[in-house]
């Protein structure tokens, strides 16, 4: 079954530049994606209007059976509850502890204290991060905040989880550590759509990539590689 | 349940974050407290000129002579005519058996003329005191009631109350424009204080929103910190109306230069209402900043 289905977008900016045409792609339940391209390619305007950041000035884009496309900015939420996002920049509170990062995005149901305590440290045990529940995020490495995001990113058991870049600042690695973590959730049937820049992550992984260049999908391999794009 | 679990949350959180903010709510909070400082003394100034008005114009009334030989019949005719004038609040009828006892009582030399006096020799004049509703349509109520017939004189002390008269208005219309041009300064300055406050936390509305959030549960807690900031900060100005208008109060005496001018509106209950006033205007003032403030960032 089809968990994305984007047909015929197109998307320009004000400013004239043409960000994506004639883009069409079906992503199922359960797959993981990779969605590569220089920048400037579009991949990001891509990603963003998976979450409705962004507007495509044409055609549609189904998510679980929501047209995203038209939705209105007062309906945003019922999309957003629906999926989890990554970052590259964490975009994490700073003033909250790592628990109430990823508490955040659960009191939003207004779960009981309880539950929300349970699922919590169950994500945390996940990305292992239960040991540093209580530590703010500046007092953590780069790679152990980018968990928090992905532990706040899954917390509500979304179908879909979307990461943009999500080891672009990160070492080797480290990043190779959050790639594990995203593959278990994949495992456990998540869908994930992730742009990267990194090649030996996509040469590790062996999952499907979609390649962008100029506003439009150029390549779609079944189990792909890098160097087979570039 | 829900329901009242979201409210208790939306509470906590606005607490929290006046809290976390410390510093931007300070600020915020001593805007709100400089200006109803000043909105309070506007509010004194209004109420108490007004107040003044009202006592210099509940004291002028016209005074109707009547002619020395009108019937018992006519001067009732003459006060029916009089009642039945738009503007009219009162008709007092004074004779002049009255006036002569008050000269009488005024000196003994008097005395000595007046007791000489019978109903028929008396040479003053019946008449009634009539009070105005409006007093800015006095003159128009004298000039009709001249036209009665039978009336001897109409006084009313023309140029004395047209000058009183137009200066109350003055400081009135003066005091009153003040006090909303303040009202309408403060709401503006506040709005621009949360709006800087929030801004820092446009992050934290960003999450709000990616984490799915709607957009009026981004608002609430946001409204309710207003609210907050709006009532700790009109704490002090509540303070300083309550005592320091009573402590005005007593020093003055209660009056101001004289007691024909006029009295002091008195601490009871008037500064009860000012300081539900000045809640009420804290309280929407740092709502409607706020709800205006976030508005700015759910919009995507």
């Amino acid at each position: 079954m089809d968990l994305i289905r984007i047909t015929d977008v197109q998307k320009t900016y004000k400013t004239g530049t043409v960000a994506l045409y004639d883009v069409d792609l079906t992503i199922a339940k359960g797959e993981f994606v990779f969605v590569i391209g220089a920048s400037g390619s579009g991949k990001s305007t891509l990603i963003k209007m998976l979450y409705r950041e962004e507007k495509p000035d044409k055609g549609s884009i189904m998510i679980g059976g929501i047209n995203v496309a038209k939705l209105k900015n007062r309906k945003v939420y019922i999309l957003r509850r629906k999926l989890g996002i990554v970052f590259q920049d964490f975009k994490l509170l700073p003033k909250l502890t790592v628990y109430e990062n990823v508490a955040f995005a659960m009191e939003v149901f207004n779960y009981d204290k309880r539950k929300i305590y349970n699922r919590v440290m169950e994500v945390l045990e996940l990305v292992g991060l239960k040991g540093k529940a209580r530590m703010y995020p500046d007092q953590l490495a780069g790679g152990e905040q980018q968990r928090v995001v992905i532990a706040r990113a899954i917390v509500n058991n979304p179908k879909l989880l979307i990461c943009d870049e999500p080891t672009g600042n990160l070492d080797p690695d480290t990043s190779m550590g959050i790639m594990k973590v995203l593959d278990d959730i994949n495992k456990m049937g998540t869908t994930i759509i992730m742009t990267t820049h990194n090649r030996d992550i996509v040469n590790a992984m062996k999952k499907r990539v979609v390649v962008i260049h100029e506003g439009k999908i150029v390549k779609d391999y079944e189990r792909g590689k890098y160097y087979e794009v570039v | 349940m829900k329901l009242f679990r979201s409210i208790n949350r939306y509470f906590r959180d606005a607490g929290k974050s006046v809290i976390r903010n410390f510093s931007l709510s300070l600020a915020s909070i001593s805007c709100i407290t400089i200006t109803l400082i000043v909105v309070a003394i506007s509010i004194v100034l209004s109420y108490n000129v007004e107040e003044m008005t009202r006592h210099v114009s509940s004291n002028i009334s016209i005074v109707v002579f009547l002619n020395g030989d009108t019937t018992d019949e006519q001067v009732k005719q003459i006060k029916t005519n009089i009642e039945n004038l738009d503007n009219i609040a009162s008709v007092t009828y004074k004779s002049k058996q009255e006036y002569a006892k008050e000269t009488k009582d005024m000196d003994p030399r008097f005395a000595l003329i007046v007791d000489n006096w019978t109903d028929e020799t008396n040479p003053l004049l019946d008449s009634y005191e009539v009070k105005v509703k409006d007093i800015d349509m006095i003159g128009e109520t004298a000039e009709k009631i001249k036209k009665f017939d039978n009336i001897s004189s109409v006084n009313y002390g023309k140029e004395y109350i047209e000058s009183v008269i137009t200066i109350f208005g003055v400081i009135e219309k003066v005091c009153i424009g003040g006090v909303i041009a303040l009202v309408l300064v403060t709401a503006f300055l506040i709005a621009n204080t949360i709006k800087l406050a929030i801004f820092s936390r446009k992050t934290e509305i960003e999450i709000m929103r990616l984490v799915g959030a709607s957009n009026l549960a981004i608002k609430i807690p946001f409204i309710i910190e207003g609210s907050f900031i709006g009532l700790i900060g009109s704490i002090i100005p509540i303070i300083l109306m309550c005592y320091g208008y009573k402590s005005l109060y007593d020093f003055l005496g209660g009056e101001l230069f004289s007691s024909s001018l006029g009295k002091l509106v008195a601490p009871y209950p008037f500064i009860l209402y000012g300081s539900g006033l000045l809640l009420v205007i804290g309280l929407l003032v740092g709502m409607f900043g706020s709800y205006r403030a976030v508005r700015k960032y759910l919009k995507i």
